[in-house]
């Protein structure tokens, strides 16, 4: 038997913005079912590592893989379509329209039934039905009917993250699910990331240490766009460098 | 209950003909003609989020196409009609993927810089178009052996198209492909990450909006039984913007509102007041100003708050 294939590998990756550097040389792999939390300073270069792994930036050079493939060249659609479903840091709903139907749209972009233009919306009842069955995973089943401009904040954190596991993905990328969230609420969203089966690779960035640390298996520390230290989360808390980064002794 | 008002009013506009005379049969087939081309750029500017300064390309197109084949190559309505149909729609399939190279001000000047070649052409290329004089010798068609010579005919025979146009693009909004449609001009980038197409279901969006402008074109061409380059003007273009504008982007019955306004301006104010381009422009200042969403929106908004007995 051969050494099984990570869910995710990314091999000397580099992305400029002109000259600056936003990820130098980063390679990484994260195995199935892992659970990789992402930490580092604001700049450090997160996020557009995410973007280039999803789609939304190539990179300048180097590889991405899932799952042994390379995706490196392919849209953000297709990758989607391969499994992968991210949620932003910065909010990014469909405002106008009710919580049900952000996880519609989000179902039905897998669904062959996105290109039917004869057949009204409203007749796809399982669409439907599955839409709620997702709101009421995170608990808002009650809000189904609601715009999105008409809930809080906290909800909204919620809703993304109903719209990325309403498509069953391989590899979620989560970017900061606890942003700006009251203690009670990091709880309970804390209790649903946990309850993600190990089905789904995750991968998450996120500020909020005690939360984050508990439901990570590795951790990466990203600096200026490289990476400092990668391991497991125990080794990567320990290691002087952690330290260095956050204190900057 | 929305339904039941929709039949209704097609009943009460069935009657017009036996009510009215030619002139007002014939403005209100004027209406139903720019209706259908309002709608087709409404589901571009409406529900795509892609305003164009070029529609009129295809209503001109199909118009010319079927004018030239008729007169010039003496085809029956039952074979330059589809022709002239299909060719405006595969123009549409070309430009859109000229076009949809950018979106927001970039697309509008694609579009516009498009429809500006066409009506080059259409003036210098005289060997075709006969220029300036424009192209007439065209018969209405005679379908199932009904001639719509006359007015009240013709006007029954465009209504029977246009309800068809409008239940279709109806159905197309309101469908799966629609609230992707309506996504991708929300929320683009995440629409992709979902796995959405969202160049294709743009493109798809401008080929079916072609399709339904060239409907309008052949409506167009066998009510004025002549076409003039005018038609692929950009004042053409904008003309069908203004309506989808003025009547309620993106909303089913605004751009209906818009091109009823529109067509009833041109036909009354340019009776009374030699300037109507001027009229227009204040008409349009002053719903800008109190109704900006649109005439049926923003109706309904000002309704709701007499309803509620707001100040």
């Amino acid at each position: 038997m051969s050494a099984p294939v990570p869910a995710l590998e990314i091999i000397a990756l580099q992305k400029y913005f002109g000259g600056l550097p936003a990820t130098q040389d980063v390679s990484l792999s994260v195995m199935q079912g892992e659970r990789r939390l992402m930490i580092g300073p604001n700049g450090a270069g997160k996020t557009t590592l995410f973007n280039q792994i999803t789609g939304d930036f190539l990179p300048t050079s180097g590889a991405i893989k899932l799952f042994g493939r390379d995706i490196t060249q392919l849209s953000l659609h297709q990758r989607a379509h391969l499994g992968i479903s991210r949620t932003y840091q910065i909010i990014t709903l469909f405002g106008k329209n009710t919580l049900e139907h952000n996880i519609v749209l989000s179902l039905l972009g897998l669904s062959p039934s996105r290109w039917n233009a004869l057949r009204p919306l409203s007749h796809y009842g399982h669409l439907r039905a599955e839409a709620r069955a997702m709101l009421d995973r995170v608990g808002l089943g009650g809000l189904a009917d609601r715009r999105v401009s008409e809930i809080a904040y906290g909800e909204k954190r919620r809703v993304e993250i109903a719209m990325a596991l309403a498509q069953k993905p391989r590899l979620l990328l989560l970017d900061e699910p606890l942003a700006g969230l009251s203690s009670e609420e990091r709880a309970s969203v804390k209790t649903f990331i946990a309850a993600i089966p190990r089905e789904t690779t995750l991968v998450m960035i996120e500020h909020d240490m005690d939360t984050a640390l508990e439901l990570a298996d590795t951790v990466t520390l990203l600096n200026f766009g490289k990476i400092i230290v990668d391991g497991t989360r125990d080794e990567v808390i320990r290691d002087q460098r952690t330290r260095m980064v956050y204190l900057g002794e | 209950m929305s339904r039941i008002a929709a039949v209704l009013a097609l009943l009460a506009m069935a009657t017009i003909p036996l009510v009215a005379g030619e002139f007002y049969i014939n403005l209100a087939t004027q209406i139903l003609i720019a209706a259908v081309f309002a709608l087709s750029l409404n589901l571009l500017v409406g529900y795509g989020g892609l305003t164009s300064l070029g529609h009129a390309s295809f209503l001109g197109f199909s118009a010319y196409a079927c004018a030239w084949f008729s007169t010039r190559m003496g085809l029956g309505p039952t074979a330059s009609v589809p022709i002239a149909i299909l060719a405006t729609t595969l123009m549409a399939a070309f430009f859109g993927l000229i076009a949809l190279r950018a979106t927001g001000l970039g697309f509008l000047m694609i579009t516009l810089a498009l429809s500006q070649v066409l009506w080059g052409l259409a003036y210098r290329w005289v060997g075709v178009t006969n220029g300036d004089n424009g192209m007439s010798g065209i018969t209405r068609p005679e379908p199932f052996g009904i001639s719509l010579a006359s007015a009240g005919n013709y006007f029954w025979f465009t209504l029977v198209v246009s309800t068809i146009a409008f239940a279709m693009m109806t159905m197309f909004v309101s469908s799966a492909f629609g609230s992707s449609l309506q996504g991708t001009r929300d929320q683009p980038l995440r629409m992709a990450a979902l796995g959405h197409n969202v160049w294709l279901v743009r493109w798809l969006t401008f080929v079916y909006a072609g399709f339904w402008a060239g409907v309008a074109g052949i409506l167009y061409i066998y009510y004025h039984k002549y076409i003039h380059p005018t038609s692929l003007s950009i004042s053409s273009s904008a003309e069908g913007l203004l309506s989808v504008i003025a009547g309620g982007a993106g909303t089913l019955s605004g751009p209906i509102a818009g091109a009823a306004l529109l067509v009833l301006l041109k036909n009354y104010a340019s009776a009374y007041v030699e300037r109507w381009n001027m009229l227009l422009g204040f008409i349009f200042v002053l719903i800008v100003l109190v109704i900006p969403e649109g005439i049926v929106p923003g109706t309904r908004r000002l309704l709701g708050r007499l309803r509620r007995g707001d100040k």
